[in-house]
C-alpha cells in the first residue's frame, strides 16, 4: 500500500494557511473572517498530525495538541462571536472597516 | 549655678506657639486672638523679666564678671568634623537685655494694637505674625551660634515684610514690602557670605570658640585668617566686614537704608515694634556680639562701622528735617539713632574706661527702644485721629489729644537729650566716648544731636501747636482720642522714658562683663544740652505758629532743601542702577539668551520628538486588518531575517 509522501501533506496544510490568511485579511465581514481564523488553525493541525505521524510514529504528543487547539478554536470562536454580538449591537453593523473607533 | 533652661527656653516657645494657634484657628477665634497673643506675651514678657533678675542678679556675675553661659545647647547639623551648627541658647549682659527690650515693647505693641487694629479683617493674622516676629526676634537674641543668628536673621526678614505688606490691598505697601526684603536680601547675601569666612578660618561657628579663637595673638585660627588675604584685604577683615554689610542691610545703614522709610507702610503698632525699637536694631547686636573679634583683632573694621554709623546718623538726620511724612521723619530719625550706636560701638575700647562707647551704645538701644516706640504710638494715635500721615493736616491737636500730647512730649524731650529723660543719658555716654576717641565723629554726633532736637520738635510742633485747635464737632472728630488700650501702652512708655536712664547701666551690660560706673560731668554736658535746646527753640521759632519763616528758609537754601527732600537722591540712583544698568545690560541679554537658546534648545527636542510622533501616528487606525497585515509581514520579515540573512 502506497504511503501519501509528506509533502503533499504539507502542500495541503500550507495551503490551507494561506488560503486563511487571505480570507483574514481581504473579508470584511467578521464571521467570515472567523472562519478564516479557523482555516488557519486546522491547517496547523493538520501539520502536527502530519509530522506526529511521520517523525515520531509511537508517540502521541502531535495528536494531544491537535485536540487541545479544537479545544481551543472552541473557546476562541465562543469569546469571538460574544464579541461580534456586542460589536453588533453599539455598532449595528458586523463589518470591521465601521469598527475603526480606537485610533489616534 | 545655672539659671533655668526651661523658663528661658518658654520665652520665644510661648510666641510660637501663639503663632500656630492663631495662625490655624485664628477665623474661629476672631477678637478674642487679640487677648490671647496679648496674654501670652505678657507671661513671655514676665519670664524674661524674671531670667534678666536671675541673671543679673544671682547667677550671672562670677568673680565681678558677667560670664557667657550657654545654658542650652542641641549638635544640630554636622558638616564636617570640626563645623556643626547648634541649636542653643546663650545668655550674657547683651542677650538679657534684648531679651527684656523685645518683650516689653512687644507687650506694649500687642496691647496698643488692640485698640489700634480693632475691627480690622485680619485682626487674628495680624496677631499671627506680631507673635512670628516676637519669637524670631527672641531666638535671634538668644542665638549661640552665628549660623543660628543667620536663621533667625531670615525668620525676622519674613516676618518684617509680612508686616509691612500686611494692607496687600495697597500697591504701595506691597512694593515697600518686596523693597525692605530684597534690600536687606542683598545684604544678608554678604552677611552669608562673612560668616563662612569666619566660620571657615576659625573652623567653628559657636560663638563662645569663635571669639576665643579668633581674638588671641598666637592662636593658629587668627593667624591663618589674618595672613590669607583678598586685594589686599585679610580674610578677617574681609568677613568682618561681610557681616557688618547683613548689619548695616538690617539697621538701615547708608547705603543700604532706603527700604526703611519705605517699610512706614506697615501698621503703625509693627512700625514701633519692628522699625524702631528691635529689629533694626539687630545689626548693632550682631555688631556687639562680635565685637571682641572687631576691637581686638581687626580694629580696620570697627573704623569702617564708625564712620558708616556718623555718616548715617548725620545724613538721615538732614532729610528728617524736610520729610513732611510724620512716620517717615520718625523713619529717618531711626535711622539716625541707630547710626548713634554704630559709631559708639565703632569708637569704643574692650576694656574697663575703654569700654564706654561699646556700654553707650547699648544703653542707647535699651533707651531709644522706649522713647521710640512711644513716639511711634504717640503717632500712631495721631493717624489714628487724623486719619493721615501728612504733617499739613495736622495742628492745634495738643486740647484734642491730651494725653498723647504729653507722652509725645516726653519721648521728643527724651531724643532731643534733654535731661533728666533718658536718650540724655545714654547719649551722653556715646558723645563722652566719640570725644576720648575720635574729635571728628564727636563733633559731627554733637551736630546731629542738635539736628534730632530740631527735627524732633518740628515734627511736635507741626502736629500739636501750629494752628488753632480744630473745632469738636468736625467731621473726623467723632472718637476721641482712643480707646483705654492705647493708652496705656503710651503711659507706660512714657514712664519708661522718663525714668530708664537713671539705670546704673555700667553694672550690667559693658564690653568685657565688669562692672564700669556711669560718670556724669556736668562740664561736659553743657555742649550737648544748650545745642538741644538751641535745636528746639528754632524749632518752636519755625513751627510753634504757623508763619512764613520755615518756606523762607526753604527758598533760601532751595538747592540743599530740595536734594534733601527728595532724600538725596538715593531712591533714583538705585532705580537708575537696577533699571537701567542692570535690567539692560545684564538682564536683557540673559533673557534674550533664556527664551531663544536656552527655550530653542528646549523646544527643538520637543518638535522633533511631536514632528515624528505626527509622521507615524497614522499607523493607528483603528482598522484590525491593517494591524494584521503589518503583523504577517512583520513575521514574514524576521522568517526572511533569520532563514536567509542570519
Amino acid at each position: 500500500m502506497h504511503e501519501i509522501p509528506i509533502n503533499h501533506i504539507l502542500f495541503l496544510s500550507t495551503a490551507l494557511f494561506f488560503i486563511g490568511v487571505y480570507g483574514f485579511l481581504s473579508r470584511k465581514n467578521m464571521i467570515t473572517m472567523l472562519m478564516a481564523v479557523e482555516l488557519i488553525l486546522n491547517a496547523v493541525n493538520i501539520n502536527f498530525v502530519a509530522f506526529n505521524k511521520y517523525l515520531f510514529p509511537g508517540k502521541l504528543d502531535g495528536l494531544f495538541f491537535t485536540i487541545f487547539i479544537i479545544a481551543i478554536a472552541a473557546a476562541e470562536a465562543a469569546v469571538a462571536i460574544a464579541i461580534i454580538i456586542n460589536l453588533y449591537r453599539s455598532h449595528k453593523s458586523i463589518d470591521v472597516d465601521e469598527v475603526n473607533d480606537m485610533k489616534y | 549655678m545655672m539659671p533655668d533652661t526651661i523658663l528661658i527656653a518658654l520665652i520665644p516657645i510661648i510666641p510660637f506657639l501663639c503663632f500656630l494657634l492663631l495662625g490655624l484657628t485664628g477665623k474661629k477665634l476672631g477678637a478674642f486672638s487679640g487677648l490671647l497673643g496679648t496674654a501670652s506675651m505678657a507671661v513671655s514678657a514676665g519670664f524674661a523679666a524674671l531670667t534678666a533678675y536671675q541673671y543679673f542678679f544671682h547667677v550671672g556675675k562670677i568673680d565681678g564678671v558677667f560670664q557667657k553661659m550657654v545654658v542650652f545647647n542641641y549638635h544640630w547639623l554636622q558638616f564636617t568634623p570640626e563645623i556643626s551648627i547648634n541649636m542653643g541658647m546663650l545668655l550674657d549682659p547683651i542677650s538679657v537685655m534684648m531679651l527684656v527690650v523685645v518683650t516689653f515693647v512687644s507687650l506694649m505693641v500687642h496691647i496698643y494694637s488692640l485698640g489700634y487694629m480693632k475691627g480690622e479683617e485680619r485682626f487674628s493674622v495680624f496677631y499671627s505674625f506680631l507673635s512670628l516676629f516676637t519669637f524670631s526676634m527672641l531666638g535671634l537674641v538668644l542665638s549661640a551660634n552665628l549660623f543660628q543668628t543667620y536663621i533667625f536673621w531670615e525668620l525676622v526678614g519674613v516676618s518684617s515684610f509680612l508686616l509691612i505688606g500686611f494692607y496687600y490691598t495697597k500697591p504701595s505697601a506691597v512694593s515697600a514690602s518686596k523693597k525692605a526684603f530684597i534690600v536687606t536680601r542683598f545684604a544678608d547675601l554678604g552677611f552669608l557670605i562673612g560668616i563662612l569666612i569666619l566660620g571657615f578660618n576659625a573652623k567653628t561657628l559657636d560663638f563662645g570658640l569663635l571669639i576665643e579663637r579668633l581674638i588671641h595673638v598666637e592662636s593658629p585660627y587668627l593667624q591663618t585668617a589674618i595672613a590669607s588675604s583678598f586685594m589686599g584685604v585679610s580674610a578677617l577683615t574681609w568677613g568682618l566686614l561681610l557681616i557688618f554689610v547683613g548689619g548695616a542691610g538690617k539697621s538701615a545703614m547708608f547705603p543700604l537704608h532706603v527700604w526703611l522709610p519705605d517699610a512706614m507702610e506697615g501698621p503703625t503698632p509693627v512700625s514701633a515694634l519692628i522699625h524702631a525699637a528691635t529689629m533694626v536694631v539687630a545689626g548693632v547686636f550682631l555688631v556687639a556680639r562680635l565685637f571682641p573679634i572687631f576691637i581686638l583683632s581687626c580694629p580696620v573694621a570697627l573704623d569702617v562701622v564708625a564712620y558708616v554709623g556718623i555718616f548715617s546718623s548725620l545724613f538721615a538726620a538732614i532729610i528728617a528735617c524736610t520729610q513732611t511724612d510724620i512716620k517717615r521723619v520718625l523713619a529717618y530719625s531711626t535711622m539716625s539713632q541707630i547710626g548713634y550706636m554704630m559709631f559708639a560701638l565703632g569708637v569704643s575700647g574692650y576694656e574697663g574706661e575703654a569700654g564706654l562707647g561699646y556700654m553707650g551704645s547699648m544703653f542707647h538701644l535699651f533707651t531709644h527702644a522706649m522713647f521710640k516706640a512711644l513716639l511711634f504710638l504717640g503717632a500712631g494715635s495721631v493717624i489714628h485721629y487724623i486719619h493721615s500721615n501728612e504733617m499739613k493736616d495736622m495742628g492745634g491737636l495738643r486740647k484734642a489729644m491730651p494725653i498723647t500730647h504729653i507722652t509725645f512730649l516726653i519721648a521728643c524731650l527724651a531724643i532731643a537729650g534733654i535731661p533728666p529723660f533718658a536718650g540724655f543719658f545714654s547719649k551722653e555716654e556715646i558723645l563722652a566716648a566719640a570725644f576720648h576717641k575720635n574729635p571728628v565723629i564727636f563733633y559731627v554726633g554733637l551736630i546731629t544731636a542738635a539736628m534730632t532736637a530740631f527735627y524732633m520738635f518740628r515734627l511736635y510742633f507741626s502736629i500739636f501747636w501750629n494752628k488753632p485747635t480744630p473745632s469738636a464737632g468736625h467731621d473726623h472728630h467723632h472718637h476721641g482720642e482712643g480707646p483705654f488700650t492705647m493708652m496705656l501702652p503710651l503711659f507706660i512708655l512714657a514712664l519708661c522714658s522718663i525714668s530708664v536712664g537713671f539705670i546704673p547701666f555700667g553694672q550690667f551690660v559693658t564690653a568685657d562683663g565688669q562692672f564700669l560706673a556711669n560718670e556724669f560731668h556736668p562740664m561736659f554736658s553743657i555742649a550737648p544740652v544748650s545745642l538741644a535746646l538751641g535745636g528746639i527753640f528754632l524749632a518752636m521759632l519755625f513751627y510753634k505758629n504757623a508763619n512764613e519763616l520755615p518756606a523762607k528758609l526753604a527758598v533760601s537754601m532751595s538747592v540743599l532743601y530740595a536734594s534733601a527732600y527728595r532724600k538725596f537722591y538715593i531712591d533714583e540712583v538705585y532705580l537708575f542702577v537696577t533699571k537701567r544698568l542692570i535690567f539692560n545690560l545684564l538682564g536683557r541679554p540673559a533673557a534674550w539668551f533664556d527664551r531663544t537658546i536656552v527655550d530653542g534648545l528646549m523646544n527643538l527636542i520637543g518638535g522633533l520628538t511631536s514632528g515624528f510622533a505626527e509622521m507615524i501616528r497614522g499607523l493607528q487606525s483603528g482598522k484590525v486588518q491593517s494591524y494584521a497585515i503589518w503583523f504577517f509581514a512583520g513575521v514574514l520579515g524576521f522568517a526572511v531575517l533569520f532563514i536567509y540573512l542570519w
